[in-house]
């Protein structure tokens, strides 16, 4: 209190008489607990906030309405499967032609599963494992240089995924394995590397979300690093890295470019890691700009077949994270 | 050199001027640094076996970092770096090639915020067991059963042993984790505030069991609250940091009594009257 305080008879008495500066007369003020009504919401107020909220809502809208168009053209476009092709003939039909007008999809279908579930299983692995790296093992320094350098694999362009496909995968493979070089096994190769950054990354935010407490605690009852890992961890992130592994395989089932500069582009059934096969993207792509009437038809066909893949490829994500909540 | 005090076999790395029988951790001399920081100095402590030790102190004066050296749980913290002796049942448990893990299934620990793993309940219990190779059924049945009696847990949750640990509430989470930790028989329990973020049923069925369990694990606890103290320990050891910046210091270390009663040193009445912290 500062030198020049007086002090105050009984009735003058406020808390802070430094905040205060000079004394008021009480006297002449209103008592302190009577407080001043509340302010109203202001018009403007009202209108901006009502604004935002439908802003935010129309741009929601834009997503979902993009994708309800996009099914509606492609299956509109596809329905033609059905009588000009025949629904059975086509999903069904292990021959295409187009010359003889046979628009069988089995093989790429058939080539679509092997190179994505080829290329998850060299790259689902390596992907969890470099998460598994960066989130329990690597110090801040190991991190520093690996993270960015995940995260930099994920923007590079997959024609340039392609071009390195093509110049140093499919020559090596040609080398080891015989053949041209160009077939499901570069696109495995190719693929999987493609497919780390995303697994990888969202696996690695799956582990971060673990709170450190259960480590702690497993650590502590004398858990070695790898048991900590392989028992408390991993089954804690299990639906978070469950999630990555199948967001991984809609990228590697929808890539489309490196895969078409490096499975070969036969429309002919998988016979052989090292035999030139197609794809359903790959097949879309090759026909897309010269097709027309069935064949055009077949091709929309194939897209609403993918896009019924990767449908059902979300549904699982969500139906396994519900299940998982509750267990 | 003096010559070490040698009661068996072993030759010990330390001069040890006394290890007494009943001294179950040993400790002389402990520094402690978080990177830069003197956190702890000059702390020389002797734990009673079979007896509940309480550690008593403000916040931040160090106490929780002296536990986490008895089990070497700070290893875990990058930059962490421990001077002087810490004897746990006659070895030094800092010394070379000694291996943490195994000292960390003999002393348990038990932390503030309740943290069962997102697992059956069963399954935590038996996490410990199963650590050990422990696989048959009816043997890891029986030692789940009577690690949650120990923890007094089991007539809450016999019926529902296979819903996540995660479900039920924040005590009988706390419980769990006891219950997981006796599961694997340490000698020692360590406690870092164990009931400050649970229900008052809870911290009373916690403070049983450490009594009833006390004949066959030394307890060490870490508590805010004086009162806790008082009634759970046989020993307390007080802790101060007097100057912000500075290493925190153990102050006075006596029987619970005693200490509560007839306190030697001026800042220990200071602060069990009340006076600051």
């Amino acid at each position: 209190m500062s030198a020049a305080y007086t002090p105050q008879p009984l009735t003058q008495q406020t808390l802070h008489p430094e905040d205060e500066g000079p004394f008021p007369d009480l006297a002449q003020t209103q008592p302190r607990h009577k407080t001043a009504a509340l302010t109203l919401v202001s018009r403007a107020t009202q209108i901006k906030e009502r604004g935002l909220l439908l802003l935010f809502f129309a741009c929601a809208i834009v997503a979902v309405l993009g994708v309800v168009l996009i099914f509606a053209f492609v299956a509109y476009q596809a329905s033609g499967v059905f009588p000009n092709i025949g629904f059975l003939k086509f999903i069904t039909g292990t021959k295409w032609s187009v010359a003889h007008s046979q628009f069988g999809v089995v093989p790429f279908i058939v080539g679509s599963v092997v190179v994505t579930i080829g290329a998850l299983a060299i790259g689902a692995p390596l992907a969890i494992m470099t998460a598994l790296f960066l989130s329990e093992v690597a110090g801040p320094r190991a991190r520093a240089v690996i993270r960015p350098a995940v995260e930099l694999l994920a923007g590079i362009p997959s024609v340039v995924y392609g071009f390195f496909g093509v110049t140093v995968v499919a020559p090596l493979v040609a080398r080891l394995f015989g053949g041209a070089g160009f077939g499901p096994l570069t696109a495995w190769i190719v693929l999987s590397i493609m497919i780390v950054p995303t697994i990888a990354m969202l696996s690695e935010d799956a582990l971060d979300s673990i709170p450190m407490g259960i480590r702690e605690a497993s650590f502590a009852m004398g858990a070695t690093q790898w048991q900590t890992i392989y028992k408390v961890v991993l089954p804690a992130a299990k639906i978070g890295i469950i999630d990555a592994v199948i967001l991984g395989m809609g990228r590697a089932i929808g890539e489309t470019m490196a895969v078409l500069m490096i499975v070969g582009n036969a429309p002919q059934m998988f016979a052989g890691l090292t035999k030139p096969i197609a794809t359903l993207t790959s097949q879309i792509v090759l026909g897309m700009s010269y097709a027309a009437d069935d064949f055009r038809t077949a091709l929309f066909g194939m897209a609403a077949l993918l896009f019924l893949i990767s449908m059902c490829l979300v549904l699982i994500v969500r139906l396994l994270s519900r299940t998982g909540k509750e267990g | 050199m003096t010559p070490a005090t040698v009661h068996d076999s072993t030759v010990y790395t330390v001069p040890l001027v006394a290890v007494a029988d009943e001294t179950l951790f040993f400790v002389r001399n402990l520094e402690f640094f978080y990177g830069d920081f003197h956190a702890l100095t000059n702390v020389s402590l002797d734990i009673h076996p079979k007896a509940i030790t309480a550690l008593i102190g403000p916040s931040g004066c160090g106490k929780s970092t002296f536990l986490r050296c008895l089990d070497r749980m700070n290893d875990l913290i990058a930059g962490t770096k421990v001077e002087g002796s810490v004897l746990f049942s006659g070895s030094d448990i800092y010394g070379p090639g000694v291996d943490p893990v195994d000292l960390r299934r003999r002393v348990g620990m038990i932390f503030q915020q309740p943290n069962p793993f997102p697992q059956s309940i069963y399954d935590n219990v038996a996490y410990g067991p199963r650590l050990q190779g422990i696989r048959k059924k009816s043997e890891l049945d029986e030692i789940v059963e009577d690690s949650l009696k120990r923890a007094n847990l089991w007539k809450e949750v016999k019926d529902i042993l296979s819903k996540n640990g995660l479900a039920i509430s924040g005590g009988q989470q706390q419980r769990l984790c006891i219950a997981r930790v006796l599961a694997v028989e340490p000698d020692v329990l360590l406690m870092d505030e164990p009931c400050s973020a649970i229900d008052p049923t809870s911290v009373q069925k916690v403070e049983d069991l450490m009594a009833e369990i006390k004949e066959e694990v030394t307890t060490i606890i870490v508590t805010h609250n004086m009162q806790q103290a008082a009634r759970v320990s046989d020993y307390t050891s007080f802790f101060l940091q007097e100057v912000a910046g500075e290493p925190a210091v153990l102050v006075e270390s006596g029987k619970t009594n005693d200490l509560f009663t007839n306190p030697q040193d001026k800042r220990t009445e200071d602060y069990i009257t009340g006076r600051f912290g």
